[in-house]
């Protein structure tokens, strides 16, 4: 089982980029569940969402503690909230920053792959959201499948057309710039 | 048909499946999508139903008991407070043996205002005579309604039931639920005929005054139905399971043939708990999780049965009885006397409190060094 922890800001998406992730696995043949950390929902305040992926049934229903996967869709989390806690050694984490990987360190973890993604340029680039709050959900899940490799961009785009309501075009092009752009 | 869905759409989806003739429910945090849901799938024509609109959860479940009562197949959801305004008329439901199906989303009572999982709500009304289970995902939370009906309405029954899920945990999580095909539900679950009901052509008095030579016969009869009704879920599962491959019992144990040590829980905790026993066991420890379904009518028998081997038994509940202990330790505890089996009872996860795999080893460490206690609490804060 992999488990992924989303980490944002109300407003940014990062529910539901859980659940368009786990979505897109399971139309891959994947067991999945994803789920929000439960609270009230206010724009700007920091925002957790949970998604796991296993060959298995799935039984756990707690919330994740020691992720494989971080996902940070806005960097000026880092330091405020204790984000890195309980990443499993060797785990991936992806920034929508557009800084050097190499000029994020998280001293607490072990051995961690950074990536960095500048999914803000990318998702105004499509005019997703505004300049003050862009949306980048969509645009940092192209960088979730290339980085992770746990679904393909196609099934991803497909459930992205599937499930926004609004700018499918749009939200589908972010993805794929990103799943393009994301070096690994 | 398979599909990613949280447990209020499983709900709404088995309300919907169940083809249900009359709908009608009061929003409330966290079970507010289930209304939402039906309420659009009733107006965009999917489902042939009447959504009653009301002002309150009371004025809801009264508005099912009147539909039902003239032969409706009828559903309700509520949460929390709102089940405790329903209350009243969860007894009318039972006593005049009509086989509502309610969906309660498990949610603390307030205050401290909480929105968050906590079964105290349900427990509260476990002596309205409503029979009722705790989901332990979201596939359970679409099966129960589907089988609730069938129970419910079998003949000899004719009893409410309130299908109960974490708030959160299930409500508002995405899982994989297969929908089947609604011919093969149909074929399941025929629409609803009930031989006695409230017919303009046919005028019956229901509900009258009942003098003390008829109330205690009357209560009897409910008595027998909580009796018979642990055939019948058992019957209706073996045939749910004919129809859509899987398997429901009253209870359901997990790894509990060998186990020195059984953990007793019910709703989402059961899943967590079971990948804690894998852990547990690939460390060499005994031990065993046996999920309770159904608080009313309760399994005695298969609890007697599953834990009267078992060394030690601990129960966790996500409720409390204040001034006792925790509500279905209460039942373990009684349905095991004689057996003199040490029995602790842990009180985890109210008001939505997480309970991980790491709370539920701490658990399983404090019965091997600990005698045992009627209320164990776990990560309490100091």
């Amino acid at each position: 089982m992999v488990e992924i922890r989303f980490h944002g800001r109300g407003g940014q998406g990062a529910v539901k980029a859980s659940d368009i992730l786990a979505m897109a696995a399971f139309r891959e043949g994947k067991e999945v569940q994803a789920f929000p950390f439960f609270g009230v929902e206010r724009r700007g305040a920091p925002v957790t969402a949970f998604t796991r992926i296993s060959q298995e049934e799935i039984r756990i229903h707690c919330y994740i503690y020691e992720p494989d996967v971080l996902i940070v869709l806005d960097p000026t989390l880092i330091g405020p909230i204790p984000l890195t806690d309980g990443l499993k050694p060797n785990g991936k984490i992806i920034i929508n920053s557009e800084r050097d990987s190499n000029s994020f360190i998280f001293p607490d973890t072990e051995n961690p792959t950074i990536f960095t993604i500048d999914c803000s340029s990318i998702a105004l680039k499509y005019g997703l959201g505004s300049k003050a709050s862009p949306i980048v959900n969509t645009a940092i899940l192209g960088a979730i499948a290339k980085v992770t490799g746990l679904v393909s961009i196609e099934s991803i785009i497909e459930v992205i057309k599937e499930r926004i309501p609004l700018y499918k075009e749009k939200n589908a092009l972010a993805a794929q710039e990103t799943y393009e752009c994301m070096c690994v | 048909m398979k599909k990613v869905l949280t447990g209020n759409f499983a709900a709404a989806y088995g309300a919907t499946a169940a083809k249900v003739n009359v709908i009608s429910a009061y929003p409330i945090t966290p079970q507010t999508t289930i209304v939402e849901i039906l309420s659009e799938i009733v107006a965009d024509g999917l489902l042939n139903a009447d959504f009653i609109k009301v002002e309150s959860e009371h004025s809801a479940l009264a508005a099912c008991i009147g539909a039902q009562a003239a032969g409706a197949r009828t559903f309700t959801a509520t949460s929390a407070q709102g089940l405790a305004l329903m209350h009243e008329l969860l007894h009318w439901a039972t006593r005049g043996r009509l086989p509502i199906v309610l969906a309660n989303v498990n949610r603390a009572m307030a205050p401290g205002w909480s929105i968050w999982a906590d079964a105290t709500d349900s427990v509260a009304q476990r002596d309205t005579g409503c029979m009722q289970i705790y989901c332990e995902n979201n596939q359970e939370v679409f099966d129960s309604i589907l089988m609730s009906y069938k129970i419910g309405e079998h003949t000899e029954l004719l009893l409410p039931t309130i299908v109960n899920l974490d708030a959160f945990f299930l409500s508002h999580t995405s899982q994989i639920v297969d929908l089947y095909d609604q011919e093969t539900i149909d074929r399941f679950l025929p629409s609803y005929n009930p031989e006695i009901k409230l017919d303009i052509e046919n005028p019956r008095a229901f509900g009258g005054l009942t003098s003390p030579d008829y109330y205690y016969e009357f209560s009897y009869k409910i008595q027998l139905a909580h009796e018979k009704a642990k055939e019948i879920i058992e019957e209706v599962g073996k045939e749910f399971y004919r129809f859509f491959n899987r398997e429901y019992h009253l209870s359901e144990p997990y790894r509990c043939d060998d186990a020195d040590m059984i953990l007793v829980d019910y709703g989402t905790i059961a899943g967590t708990a079971k990948d804690a026993v894998d852990r547990m066991r690939d460390k060499g420890i005994h031990v065993g999780v046996l999920k309770i379904r159904y608080l009313r009518p309760f399994p005695e028998e298969q609890v007697i049965d599953i834990l009267k081997n078992a060394k030690k038994v601990g129960v966790i509940d996500r409720a409390i009885s204040y001034g006792h202990e925790g509500p279905f330790f209460t039942e373990v505890k009684a349905s095991l006397y004689g057996y003199r089996i040490p029995i602790y009872g842990f009180i985890a996860g109210l008001g939505g409190r997480d309970v991980s795999i790491v709370d539920i080893e701490s658990m399983v460490d404090y019965m091997q060094g600990n005698k045992p206690a009627n209320h164990i609490w776990i990560g309490l804060k100091k």
